[in-house]
């Protein structure tokens, strides 16, 4: 493996000074002379009619400067497709939006939520995905009868991956050794919950220019989404730092709206940031999944076909939920190979908060349902978990439908080493006992093992632009609209400049994520930072240094190619005697600028095994999480803390978690969530960690120049399927949903009679 | 604080914060401390010490930890006018200030990367200077106990731990 100056050491965090003594700039910590601040009436029911509003009292309030509801709300649109009002005449959530008020104070703001007078018709409500498909149920939306989302998603292209269909089904039945059947769920819909909530500014100059400072992960994609939304006008959209997001603040428009509104209103400046109560209950979860499925097998672990109804919860609007859909779709073709498929998702809205982009993208929403129902296969056939996936996960030459419905093949690597490798680590051969059998008991408490698996063909999605401009100081900035939320890509991609251009770390910058000034960034989604955002960024490195070159090669009389540049002197290639610094080509007063450009390619999945570990308290139902091993395999390392912070994410409401405690609970009579504050909503704590270790390979894949992909938004997603297996293999019984709380323990083992919830049982 | 001129006509209240005494009247205006305001409030919106970040503004989630007579103390959860007299550190007010030197447990934050989105940060150094005020060589699991209020959402929770046992070795 090549030896680097920087790219796989560990470095510092350009921002890590800043972090350390609260000097970094989050939404909230920044203000405006004359700035407002928002606040949002929300709905107590879960579906009404407004019958009327009055504004009245509330505008008198001393302090209060607008008071806006669907009356007078610019009719901008949000949701896929297009659906989604700022304010509206009808509710669909304990939570939506009913007005907004902009105010000199936070306290002010409130105290007029209060006198706003509302009479609604409630309306009968749906919360459950199955029942909201039925002739009979309530309605959301006039358009969207039986409240069936239209499929599709035309920023994936004019095909989009709606389900999977191929080959003949009848054939795959005919093959079968045997077909199992069963239906799983990964509905308790938890809460990303970023410590900083969503938050933004809107300031407007003149009709038609906004610009939005915002916590979105995406600040260059939210301007193009804005101007869509809005119609004409012009956004400039300013990224901050982002107080994590896990994906929920990726597209902003759901707060960033009402903030731009009411600032277009006062023609002031308004601040929103959520409060915590409103982040957990009306702001964006993740998609509830739930398969009735069927699966054709033979006894050496080939699958002869699948075919599933998937039914997706988006709850009261669809963000983006089509997208997680086709992507979904995707992933599940990578994880098994199998030549019959029938997978029919249906994308349905029901009563409560919305779901919108959570990390783990739909696939991981898909694989909680989907993987156990293959396990029910692996059982009968009595097959090793690992060496199920072994065999099925996709392989260099194999195929796959991507997001956008085209044929694939995969140029990538074979990932047996790195299965192998995390089953060695994590000492699989002697814990594994068999199907519902525990690896061991010791009086209540029984332990199991289990093991879950994930990929994506998403870290080359998308169109990544980079400039890298050369200044004659030998220092290098790059033009990045790249918003740093916690992975440290800002750094890394200033690592990989800096190793090209071989100039000190400390000499390579990143511009503001300001729209107004870098090129266009997709952003740091899909586990595409390394090879997307990465690849344009290197090349603008390279084509800058080339013009460098050609600057210098006449003052060295040799041609471009036989140049070469160390901190900042350019020398002839083995001749380091005569060396001229970058200002000898450059002048006093020029600089020189590459330009890089990512378009999407498709063809290398990633991949993700988590092998994990659980107690269980037969007495008291509680699951403790005892061991979890990832295996990966990323290439090349760029800077092995990130990586190691990223997979050490899989646990949180982004994976693991969500398999044991992390759930927004649903008050099905009332349509409330009970559970909207950080005491009720259950997290982990430092004082609750499992042993925690990585099995991480370096096979160069043939990505860009360091040969490394991404792995950040697959990191958690083979947790909870995980968790699930090695669960029903501690107690012998299998549970059919998540998270396995002391009461669904106790209940499986015939402990406790029913069911506190969930209603599916 | 007795250069501090009080007036006997008005309400005011005196905060001790990183070393500097401020003075404020108490009210509802916008340059005032209102009885109602938290202490993380005024911290931010008073003193512009944004290195203090609110996030479940309900006790819960360690955020907004600062040391308040060398104990850490939750300032969502403390209101302003209780603070008076009292000597509060934030995370502004760590390290020398003379030599403008950082703390040794922020550089060691920074040497093993302990944060990956920062917003949790400030609160979690508080927490552990506190922990180590009062005990400079806890082991790992009073490290662990102590830092079971501070909520941490991208899971750096291996690395702080790391990074805060560095320092206790240092520390002896």
């Amino acid at each position: 493996m090549k030896d680097y100056r920087f790219i796989g050491k560990a470095t510092t965090r350009k921002d890590a000074l800043d972090i350390v003594t609260g000097k970094t700039k989050f939404i909230n910590d920044l203000s405006f002379p004359n700035m407002l601040y928002a606040k949002v009436l929300r709905s107590p029911f879960p579906h009404a009619l407004i019958k009327s509003i009055d504004t009245a009292k509330a505008m008198k309030l001393p302090g209060v400067k607008a008071v806006l509801t669907y009356k007078d709300i610019p009719d901008w649109m949000g949701g896929l497709p297009r659906h989604v009002r700022v304010l509206d005449s009808k509710v669909r959530y304990v939570g939506d939006a009913v007005a907004l008020v902009a105010a000199e104070t936070e306290e002010i703001g409130e105290e007029a939520l209060r006198l706003i007078i509302v009479e609604y018709e409630p309306l009968p409500a749906v919360y459950d995905v199955e029942e909201a498909m039925q002739p009979e149920a309530p309605q959301l939306y006039e358009q969207f009868p039986g409240n069936v989302l239209p499929r599709g998603i035309r920023v994936f292209g004019p095909n989009p991956l709606q389900e999977v269909v191929i080959g003949d089904i009848d054939q795959g039945i005919a093959e079968a050794d045997f077909i199992v059947e069963g239906t799983y769920s990964y509905e308790n819909i938890p809460n990303p919950l970023p410590p900083e909530s969503p938050g933004a500014i809107a300031v407007w100059e003149g009709e038609d220019t906004l610009t939005v400072w915002s916590a979105s992960q995406g600040p260059h994609i939210l301007k193009v989404a804005l101007q869509k939304m809005m119609g004409s006008s012009n956004v400039r959209s300013m990224g901050s730092p982002v107080g994590g997001s896990y994906g929920s603040k990726y597209m902003s428009w759901q707060y960033v709206f009402p903030a731009a509104a009411l600032a277009k209103a006062t023609r002031r400046p308004v601040k929103i940031c959520y409060g915590r109560a409103e982040q957990l209950a009306a702001f964006t979860v993740r998609l509830g999944s739930r398969i009735h499925g069927k699966v054709g097998m033979k006894m050496d672990g080939s699958v002869t076909f699948l075919e599933g109804d998937w039914f997706v919860n988006t709850g009261a609007f669809s963000e983006m939920a089509q997208g997680m859909v086709a992507v979904g779709c995707g992933e599940a073709q990578l994880m098994l190979k199998c030549a019959n498929w029938n997978l029919k998702p249906k994308v349905v809205c029901t009563n409560r908060t919305a779901s919108g982009q959570v990390r783990g993208f739909g696939g991981q929403e898909l694989k909680c349902a989907l993987v156990p129902i293959l396990t029910l296969g692996m059982e009968k056939a009595n097959i090793d978990p690992v060496d199920f996936f072994k065999k099925n996960y996709v392989k260099p030459g194999e195929g796959y439908y991507w997001r956008d419905g085209e044929w694939w093949v995969s140029k990538g690597i074979d990932f047996t080493n790195a299965i192998e490798e995390g089953a060695r680590v994590f000492g699989w051969q002697e814990k594994w006992q068999g199907w519902l059998k525990p690896s061991s008991v010791e009086g209540t408490k029984r332990r199991g093992v289990g093991v879950g698996v994930h990929g994506n063909a998403d870290v080359g999605e998308d169109v990544s632009e980079a400039f890298v401009r050369l200044d004659p100081d030998g220092k290098a900035i790059i033009y990045s609209g790249l918003a740093e939320h916690g992975t440290g890509q800002r750094s890394n991609i200033c690592k990989m400049v800096a190793e090209i251009l071989q100039i000190p770390l400390e000499w390579v910058s990143v511009t503001a994520a300001d729209s107004s000034i870098n090129p266009f960034e997709f952003g740091p989604v899909g586990s595409r930072g390394t090879y997307a955002i990465g690849s344009a960024v290197i090349e603008a490195a390279e084509k800058a240094k080339k013009q460098l070159f050609d600057l210098m090669a006449p003052k060295f009389k040799v041609t471009p190619e036989e140049l070469e540049t160390v901190n900042g002197m350019v020398y002839v290639k083995g001749k380091d005697e005569e060396k001229l610094p970058w200002i000898a080509g450059l002048g006093y007063h020029g600089t020189c600028l590459g330009r890089g450009r990512f378009q999407p390619d498709f063809t290398l999945p990633n991949f993700m095994m988590i092998f994990t570990e659980v107690e269980v308290d037969t007495e008291t139902g509680k699951v403790d999480l005892i061991k979890v091993v990832s295996a990966t395999d990323v290439g090349q390392i760029i800077d092995p803390p990130s990586l190691i912070n990223q997979l050490n994410g899989c646990l949180g409401s982004a994976g693991i978690d969500s398999a044991l405690f992390e759930e927004t609970v649903l008050d099905t009579r009332l349509g409330r969530i009970m559970n909207p504050n950080m005491i009720d909503y259950k997290w982990r704590t430092f004082a609750e960690l499992p042993e925690m270790e990585h099995a991480i390979l370096e096979t160069p894949f043939p990505s860009h120049r360091f040969h490394a992909i991404g792995v950040g938004e697959i990191a958690p997603s083979p947790g909870p399927s995980a968790v699930l297996m090695a669960v029903a293999n501690a107690i012998g019984v299998r549970i059919y949903d998540y998270p396995l709380t002391p009461d669904k323990i106790l209940s499986a083992l015939g402990k406790m009679d029913t069911l506190k919830k969930g209603g599916r049982g | 604080m007795g250069e501090i001129n009080r007036s006997p006509y008005e309400s005011t209240i005196t905060l001790t914060v990183n070393g500097d005494t401020h003075l404020f009247r108490l009210g509802e205006g916008c340059h005032e401390v209102s009885p109602s305001h938290t202490l993380a409030f005024t911290l931010r919106e008073r003193l512009g010490l944004t290195g203090t970040k609110i996030s479940c503004d309900r006790g819960a989630c360690g955020c907004c930890t600062v040391m308040m007579d060398g104990k850490a103390v939750l300032s969502c959860m403390l209101l302003t006018v209780e603070c008076e007299e009292k000597v509060i550190s934030t995370i502004e007010g760590l390290g020398d200030p003379i030599t403008g030197s950082i703390d040794p447990i922020q550089q060691s934050f920074i040497d093993h990367t302990a944060f990956q989105c920062g917003f949790c940060t400030p609160g979690i150094i508080m927490s552990t200077k506190a922990l180590l005020t009062e005990n400079p060589s806890p082991t790992r699991g009073e490290v662990q106990e102590a830092l079971a209020g501070n909520f941490c959402r991208c899971n750096s929770h291996y690395h702080v731990l790391d990074a805060v046992m560095a320092v206790t070795r240092k520390g002896g």
